[in-house]
């Protein structure tokens, strides 16, 4: 298993290369000048290639890429280009938003979906399975920003039971950070409770028909032991997939949802960092995104071994 | 037992509330304010960004500052004089001025600073050719003395828009221009509060207590700058509709702008007031580049000229008749350089005058590279009228749509259009940058120093020294209707109409001062 890690996280390495080198020639090679846009809107040619200069954008790409990388290696991501603010700083106060929803959202998701997933495979046609389908399909086709605008309207304008936007820090009040998690967490969670609810039901209904369940029923154990110990356990690996798939779009997904509530968390900063090309902020947020992906996925593939004895590294 | 349990819970409950109480109690009255962008610059010498300009009006003060009637009147100066060849300018600086971390302000930081804003803006570029030497007289008094007489020399430095001349200490006024500066010290009529403000969450600002405010009362950037609230909060939401459904539920205090198609949402809501708080507005703008095919001819840029109605403009993006204004001068109406523009250019379209001069000018049919930005809410629909328009004078347009980033990248390129250049395009302006042939970048008419599009025509620009040289108004007035005419001879660029747009406040909430700038000061809240 350490072995097994091991070679895991040295393989981050070239996956982390690779990303370095991608990001970096694609941001030099679409439009967009973030001399330009630093200069405003009356600025003229001259006042540009000065800022140009002073940011050591007219260097090579290569000269520049050489520089970047070489403060990278050293643990130095560089400073923003419009903050005044080193980039490891910007990231630092924008994680704990992103992961506060990504966390809540989670916790909806699978405290809701799994157990509506498991119900709709155990009663497989009836009434509750139709809803649970319907709510599936429902949950991806409604675009996250009407789900927000409409819980919103309901329970900020018209009940005033939960504020409109904004986030208030863990540290600096719970109850307000409670208070403002709770319509973006939801709004946020339908799509994953519509997946997750789905990946369930397949996984148990296709568990449902085993041999193992009939000799468990045989053998008189109740309905929720059977579901519960033998049939949720067993269709535990493609739930967890999906978990883990969802944990590593929330930390970089949740651009949309950030937007509407005013989290201003690492979606809403890469979107700022896009769109007045800020090169060494993006830059950094996507590495900062591919090692998440990548030690997600290597923590997902670990608790296969809790569920599955059968999977060994 | 029971009765003390019971008076132990509730003193524990009382502490409770005063304790989550406390913080707020100790920051008094807070304006919690939204703007119409994100601030993450905070250099306003650095940048032209309005957003960023704004942040320089809390934090820096002004040696002068334009009043309501878009009259100079002294700020941070006492009195001044002129000698009488108006070559000599004395400034006193008033009693009590301080920088936040309670040094005096002297008259040497104030010559730093406007030999730093020297360096940037345009309208202060174009005093520096008349400057000979700034001079620190006392640690009150300096001079600017002129290589000649200069005709804009309080009109520059009470310069109302960006980049607005804001004093700062020596120290960090001598910081490269072309690099930010990182101190936040100024001596205007608020703090900025570094370490409770996060930028992309929100800016912080505290009163400034022991700024001294001048004794007249405010008009609008000038008089005295009274702080009414003990902090300010600005709040960086980028979700417009989330934006008035927090203002409506309490959340925020003000709005510096609301969507035009929001407007009627908010009119309905008795507990919010909208507020004109820019009389002056802006100007919505379109920009040949004079350097490439086919706008490299007048007559072509003549026949775009002739084709375009400012009404059709203003109906496809503001919609509502009560927030534009149709208006043929270029120096907006109301204004003292305002003259119309003759023939109803830009008012009543002549496609018969374009299409004749199209055909006089030979134009070959080579396509216009129209780029259109889409995500800039007042500019989106520009684009689109302005293919309409042209295509019925005969024009082939090809519209490209991007982003506003993409956009201000692409109108730097000089290439040809088809070479990844480009032809036209639109954007707009604030009222008060549109007011004299100087600060107005859009007639600046000096090649590849010119604003984007390069127009070259030295008779402009003889026009425009003419104008900046000169000191008696009514003269100056008639040089500024000989430079719109020229531009119009020229087809330089075109204004296609003002617009005003709206901000919104609580209804508790009074004193948002007329102004081309939002300003916080003399703003209460009950």
């Amino acid at each position: 298993m350490l072995d097994f890690i091991a070679r895991r996280l040295v393989a981050i390495i070239p996956v982390l290369t690779v990303v370095a080198i991608f990001v970096f020639l694609m941001l030099r090679l679409t439009p967009g000048d973030p001399a330009a846009i630093i200069a405003g809107d009356n600025a003229t040619s001259d006042q540009i290639d000065e800022i140009r200069r002073a940011l050591g954008l007219d260097e090579p790409i290569w000269t520049q890429f050489i520089i970047w990388i070489g403060n990278v290696l050293q643990g130095n991501f560089g400073e923003s280009f419009f903050f005044k603010k080193t980039v490891a700083e910007l990231i630092a106060q924008r994680v704990e938003p992103t992961l506060a929803l990504a966390v809540c959202t989670l916790i909806i998701a699978v405290v809701t979906a799994v157990p509506l997933g498991v119900l709709a495979a155990y009663r497989h046609g009836s009434l509750l399975d139709r809803f649970v389908m319907g709510f599936s399909v429902l949950g991806f086709s409604v675009p996250v920003f009407v789900i927000g605008y409409v819980l919103i309207y309901i329970f900020a304008i018209e009940l005033g039971w939960l504020p409109v936007q904004g986030y208030i820090r863990i540290g600096v009040n719970f109850w307000g950070f409670l208070e403002r998690m709770v319509l973006p967490s939801v709004t946020l969670a339908v799509i994953y409770v519509a997946l997750i609810a789905r990946i369930t039901r397949a996984s148990v209904l296709e568990v449902l028909n085993e041999d193992y369940i009939r000799t468990a029923r045989a053998k008189g154990l109740t309905n929720r032991v059977v579901l519960m110990r033998h049939a949720l356990r067993n269709a535990a690996v493609p739930i967890l997939t999906v978990i883990g798939i969802g944990i590593a779009l929330l930390i970089s997904g949740a651009v949309v949802t950030e937007s509407v509530y005013g989290l201003p968390g690492l979606g809403r900063l890469t979107v700022e960092a896009v769109l007045s090309r800020d090169f060494p902020t993006i830059q950094a947020v996507i590495l900062l995104f591919s090692v998440v992906y990548v030690l997600i996925n290597l923590v997902i593939d670990i608790s296969y071994t809790l569920f599955d004895p059968r999977i060994r590294y | 037992m029971k009765q003390v349990m019971r008076r132990t819970l509730a003193a524990m409950a009382a502490g409770a509330i005063l304790a989550a109480a406390g913080p707020a109690l100790a920051q008094g009255k807070v304006l919690r304010y939204v703007k119409n962008g994100n601030l993450t610059i905070l250099d306003p010498i650095w940048t032209t960004a309005y957003v960023t300009r704004d942040h320089g009006y809390m934090v820096y003060d002004t040696l002068f500052a334009m009043d309501e009637n878009n009259a100079v009147k002294p700020q941070m100066v006492d009195k001044y004089t002129v000698s009488a060849d108006k070559m000599l300018w004395t400034f006193t600086l008033r009693d009590g001025l301080a920088w936040h971390d309670g040094k005096p302000v002297t008259a040497e930081d104030c010559v730093a600073s406007l030999k730093r804003w020297g360096k940037r803006d345009t309208m202060a570029q174009k005093l520096m050719d008349f400057v000979k030497d700034f001079k620190a007289v006392d640690a009150k008094t300096f001079t600017m003395e002129l290589k000649e007489p200069y005709g804009l020399v309080l009109d520059s430095l009470g310069k109302p828009s960006s980049n607005v001349p804001f004093m700062m200490p020596k120290d960090v006024a001598e910081t490269d221009p072309f690099k930010q500066i990182s101190s936040r010290v100024g001596s205007g009529p608020f703090i900025y509060d570094d370490a409770a403000s996060k930028p992309g969450e929100r800016h912080v600002y505290v009163k400034n207590t022991k700024y001294k405010p001048r004794a007249e009362p405010p008009s609008g950037l000038a008089g005295g700058k009274v702080v009414k609230v003990d902090r300010v909060e600005v709040i960086e939401m980028p979700d417009t509709q989330q934006q008035v459904n927090a203002l409506i539920v309490g959340e925020i205090d003000m709005l510096e702008q609301i969507p035009h198609d929001l407007i009627p949402i908010l009119k309905k809501d008795k507990g919010v007031k909208l507020v004109d708080w820019n009389p002056l507005g802006h100007v919505f703008v379109i920009r040949f580049n004079h350097k490439v095919k086919p706008f490299d001819n007048a007559k072509i840029r003549q026949a775009a000229l002739y084709a375009m109605r400012q009404e059709d403009y203003l109906k496809a993006t503001i919609g509502d008749p009560a927030y534009y204004k149709v208006c043929s001068a270029s120096f907006i109406c109301g204004t003292p350089n305002a003259v119309d523009a003759p023939d109803g250019i830009l008012i009543k379209p002549n496609l018969e005058r374009a299409k004749a001069l199209l055909k006089e000018a030979g134009y070959d049919g080579t396509p216009i590279v129209l780029m259109q930005s889409t995500t800039l809410p007042a500019l989106t629909n520009m684009a689109p009228v302005t293919k309409a328009l042209l295509e019925q004078a005969g024009f082939k347009v090809d519209m490209q749509s991007m982003d506003w980033q993409t956009l201000v990248t692409r109108r730097t390129k000089k290439e040809p259009a088809d070479k990844g250049g480009w032809n036209v395009f639109h954007t707009y302006s604030v009222s008060a940058d549109a007011l004299n042939p100087i600060s107005n970048a859009y007639y600046a008419a000096n090649g590849d120093k010119a604003w984007f599009g390069w127009p070259d025509d030295p008779t402009m620009e003889k026009l425009r020294d003419q104008y900046a040289k000169e000191t008696d108004p009514g003269k100056a007035k008639a040089l500024a209707a000989a430079i719109q005419a020229r531009a119009l001879e020229t087809a330089q660029f075109g204004w296609l109409g003002q617009w005003y747009g709206p901000g919104a406040t609580r209804a508790d909430i009074s004193g948002w001062l007329k102004a081309p700038v939002p300003v916080m000061w003399n703003i209460e809240k009950k």
